[in-house]
């Protein structure tokens, strides 16, 4: 099982809001698939599969504020 | 004593010269997959036919006009993925997308876009404007009034997307919008030295001060 965090964006910067969702619970990713996209001032952020793996889930919806660190979804 | 870092690594210029945004956007796409494989950075070049493009976060409470009345004037708009509100791209504005690796360059998104401001501050100050940050807000200054704006995506730390240099635009096109969601005056290069300047010269200029910044060369 891998968690997908929000990964450090930079010195400043402590959360970015979910602004897109590329697959839901049950997909069928390959490492380096988009699984959530961030927007943070004026920058999106697109964080993607560590590995391949079905989406166990997805913790976050469109619209919600992530911390840096937060895990966004689970991969099985 | 200063160490100054020495160009190390080979940009590539794709000058996209007048293009639509669909187009460009493509091209811009299949640059970040060869960077994200390994190919050398690249900075894509091109001035736009006229479009409104909405960033992620961008409300169409921005626009003073319908959409009908803005597709009758022959203007496109396109939802894009980058950060930032709505904005206008057209010709005489000189857009500039830097396919570029962060991971070179200190994996944050704030400095990168600081460095992207500094690189058009520079810019402007050869043509004796000079432009400023505002605190709190993004984008290069003239007093009040806005000459380049600021907008970017990352995959994988590449980036895309980048930033909007208003050289002869016409800034009428900006009076139907509410330029990055502000109430603000937008200005050019052409407005603030009284005479309208070569695109091409600029574009020079550009790559020549990007490629000092980021210690790449051609």
């Amino acid at each position: 099982m891998i968690e997908i965090k929000l990964p450090e964006l930079g010195e400043e910067i402590e959360k970015a809001v979910v602004s897109c969702l590329y697959c839901q619970a049950g997909d069928r990713v390959k490492e380096g698939d988009d699984i959530v996209e961030l927007t943070t001032d004026k920058a999106t952020f697109n964080v993607s599969a560590e590995k391949s793996g079905v989406i166990k889930k997805i913790l976050v919806k469109e619209g919600d504020t992530a911390t840096i660190g937060q895990t966004l979804a689970i991969i099985e | 004593m200063l160490k100054t870092q020495s160009p190390t690594q080979l940009l590539r210029i794709r000058d996209l010269g007048l293009m639509d945004y669909p187009s460009a956007y493509r091209i811009q796409k299949q640059t970040v997959a060869e960077v994200i494989g390994g190919s050398p950075p690249c900075l894509i070049l091109c001035e736009h036919k006229p479009v409104f493009t909405l960033g992620r976060i961008a409300t169409e409470e921005n626009f003073f006009l319908q959409q009908d009345e803005i597709a009758r004037q022959g203007i496109d708009i396109q939802r894009t993925d980058r950060g930032g509100e709505v904005t206008f791209h057209g010709p005489g504005q000189l857009v500039a997308y830097p396919i570029l690796d962060l991971n070179n360059y200190g994996r944050d998104l704030k400095v990168y876009l600081g460095k992207l401001e500094q690189v058009a501050i520079d810019l402007l100050r050869q043509f004796g404007i000079l432009a400023t940050l505002i605190e709190g807000q993004r984008g290069v200054w003239v007093g009040q009034r806005k000459i380049v704006s600021l907008g970017i995506g990352v995959r994988k730390w590449v980036s895309f997307h980048g930033l909007a240099v208003n050289v002869n635009t016409d800034l009428g096109f900006f009076t139907m919008i509410r330029p990055c969601g502000l109430n603000v005056q937008m200005t050019s290069v052409a407005q603030e030295l009284g005479r309208e300047m070569d695109v091409s010269a600029v574009k020079q200029r550009f790559i020549k001060v990007f490629s000092r910044h980021f210690h790449l060369h051609q």
